[in-house]
């Protein structure tokens, strides 16, 4: 039941996008992230659709596989857009009963579904490209500078490494549980919210020492191989930039100009 | 007959990349009162095939009856059956979640809306009949040996009081001893009270001397279905999937190539040493 969610997972294949450094596709996505709330007119959505387009087209992971991760987020979405319609003061445009839709409010639900939708597509793709080690040490490599001002780098990427391995492990873990707490007669699903609640108790209390024995485990394997912390850790494939991570750094760069040229001249209302 | 399965198929994720087609036209029957063992080598399909049995799992295609009513057919009571067909978990330990063990076995029949006292003579009489020592009953669960945890979590499902009682590698992490003393606790309680009892397991050692039908499944098909000694003469076939028969069944047919002239289809030492004795004239 919980295996079909697929949103922000590994999509293994071969392609550019794949192969490039994780510190580019992070920095790339970060960017392109802010560029979404610069524009405040459609021309500057074009300009994100097309980059966006031609990425997704380079990284070889089916579209229909994306879209089909984005069900889980549907329901956020359309919340948002409701919320926007209704509640923005401005121009009348229909109304009915204590309803109103505002020009404006058409404007900015709009804006804020292409806005959310492509901020989704666009960091899980990411993650569909990235696997999480190497994104992990992208993060490490990328925050490295703050080491100075005592911030635990190396430790916030293992952790980070560590949660992300996890994820796969407890959601089968969940699963399991839950079928073991049904075959004993639990009902996760009739009832108030209270009972809802309450029906988790059994499916919760074995996760969670579970999660802690798993801990409890890995940290023992890791101290018995002499982990201890990022000092003087070497890597077994260092990150290094190649040819094609400066080419994409420079098309990223020319992105970053468009938008800004879209946001200066304003082509269009 | 209690249990039937009319060609049933089931895959994992149908229609991505990750397909597997887990179980492939399974038809069997599992009589009233039997003591089946099911067998086969890992990702044999043999634990879904069980999920099957009350209900957790819906087959993608194929019908299954238990007591003559088809699970399937809309309205039927899911929760019912999994209250008759009684299921247990491989490392069954990891579902406890109770204050104490007491508490803990009283789930299942609590969940069955019966009254507290019903639930209570249920869950004493669950735990007796799995031997669990009554000065541990309120204990946490989580302070127990692995051998007990076990144990409390099988007399959670039977305290249920379930016709069918299904057990999916009920030994697996414990110790020799442990392990024995699990199969023989087993075997007590199917001697006394008639359940029909699956066994499923990877290991031909541990069910042979238990078991009066074992099924081994392959690659999600049924590949034998018989009484033991008749599914042990397949030695070599079951080699091909990585199994085995038990250590005696070897031995017996080192000595017949020896030229004793002896049975080799013995199941059990005792049967063995029988056979060896009647061989040797004395």
């Amino acid at each position: 039941m919980l295996r079909d969610i697929t949103l922000g997972q590994y999509y293994q294949a071969e392609s550019v996008i794949h192969r490039l450094d994780p510190r580019v596709k992070l920095v790339g996505t970060i960017l392109y992230i802010i560029s979404l709330f610069l524009f405040d007119h459609f021309t500057g959505y074009v300009a994100a659709a097309v980059f966006l387009i031609i990425v997704i087209r380079l990284s070889g992971v089916p579209f229909r596989y994306m879209v089909k991760g984005m069900k889980a987020i549907v329901f956020l979405l359309l919340l948002t857009m409701v919320f926007n319609l209704f509640l923005t003061p401005g121009e009348t445009l229909v109304q009915f009963w204590k309803l109103t839709i505002t020009k404006e409010g058409l404007r900015i639900a709009i804006f804020m579904a292409i806005r959310l939708t492509f901020l989704i597509i666009g960091s899980s793709l990411m993650t569909l490209t990235t696997t999480p080690n190497n994104l992990t040490d992208g993060m490490e490599k990328l925050m490295n500078p703050l080491k100075k001002v005592k911030v635990p780098v190396h430790e916030i990427a293992m952790m980070m490494s560590i949660a992300l391995r996890f994820i796969p492990i407890l959601m089968e873990e969940t699963d399991k549980i839950m079928k073991a707490q049904i075959a004993r007669g639990a009902d996760f699903e009739s009832g108030n919210i209270v009972k809802k609640a309450k029906a988790l108790v059994p499916l919760l209390v074995p996760l969670f020492v579970s999660a802690f024995r798993r801990a409890n485990d890995l940290a023992m394997a890791m101290e018995a191989r002499c982990y201890q912390g990022g000092e003087g850790r070497t890597k077994m494939k260092p990150l290094q930039y190649k040819k094609r991570d400066f080419l994409a750094y420079a098309y990223l760069g020319c992105y970053v100009g468009i938008v800004l040229l879209i946001r200066k001249i304003g082509i269009l209302p | 007959m209690s249990i039937k399965l009319e060609h049933v198929n089931y895959i994992y994720s149908p229609g991505t990349a990750y397909e597997i087609h887990a179980l492939k036209d399974v038809s069997l029957e599992i009589g009233e009162g039997q003591f089946i063992g099911l067998i086969g080598h890992t990702g044999s399909g043999k634990s879904t095939l069980v999920q099957h049995l009350n209900g957790l799992v819906k087959a993608t295609s194929g019908h299954i009856y238990f007591h003559g009513e088809d699970i399937y057919s809309p309205g039927y009571d899911m929760r019912r059956l999994r209250s008759r067909v009684g299921l247990v978990f491989q490392y069954p330990e990891h579902q406890l979640f109770e204050i104490d063990v007491f508490t803990d076995v009283c789930f299942g029949p609590k969940n069955l809306g019966l009254t507290q006292k019903e639930v209570q003579l249920r869950a004493f009489e669950a735990l007796r009949q799995v031997g669990f020592p009554e000065e541990y009953f309120y204990q946490s669960p989580f302070d127990l040996s692995g051998g007990q945890k076990r144990r409390a979590a099988i007399a959670g499902v039977l305290a249920m009081r379930p016709e069918v009682l299904i057990l999916d590698e009920p030994t697996a992490g414990l110790d020799p001893r442990g392990r024995d003393e699990i199969l023989d606790q087993i075997a007590k309680l199917k001697r006394e009270t008639g359940i029909t009892v699956v066994l499923v397991s990877h290991s031909m050692e541990d069910i042979a001397r238990y078991v009066d039908r074992i099924i081994v499944m392959n690659r999600g098909s049924v590949m034998f279905d018989d009484i033991p000694r008749k599914v042990f003469g397949h030695v070599k076939e079951l080699e091909a999937v990585g199994l085995a028969a038990p250590q005696v069944t070897y031995i017996m047919q080192a000595l017949r190539d020896k030229g004793m002239a002896v049975h080799t289809d013995v199941t059990t030492l005792e049967e063995a040493e029988r056979e060896i004795l009647k061989a040797l004239g004395k």
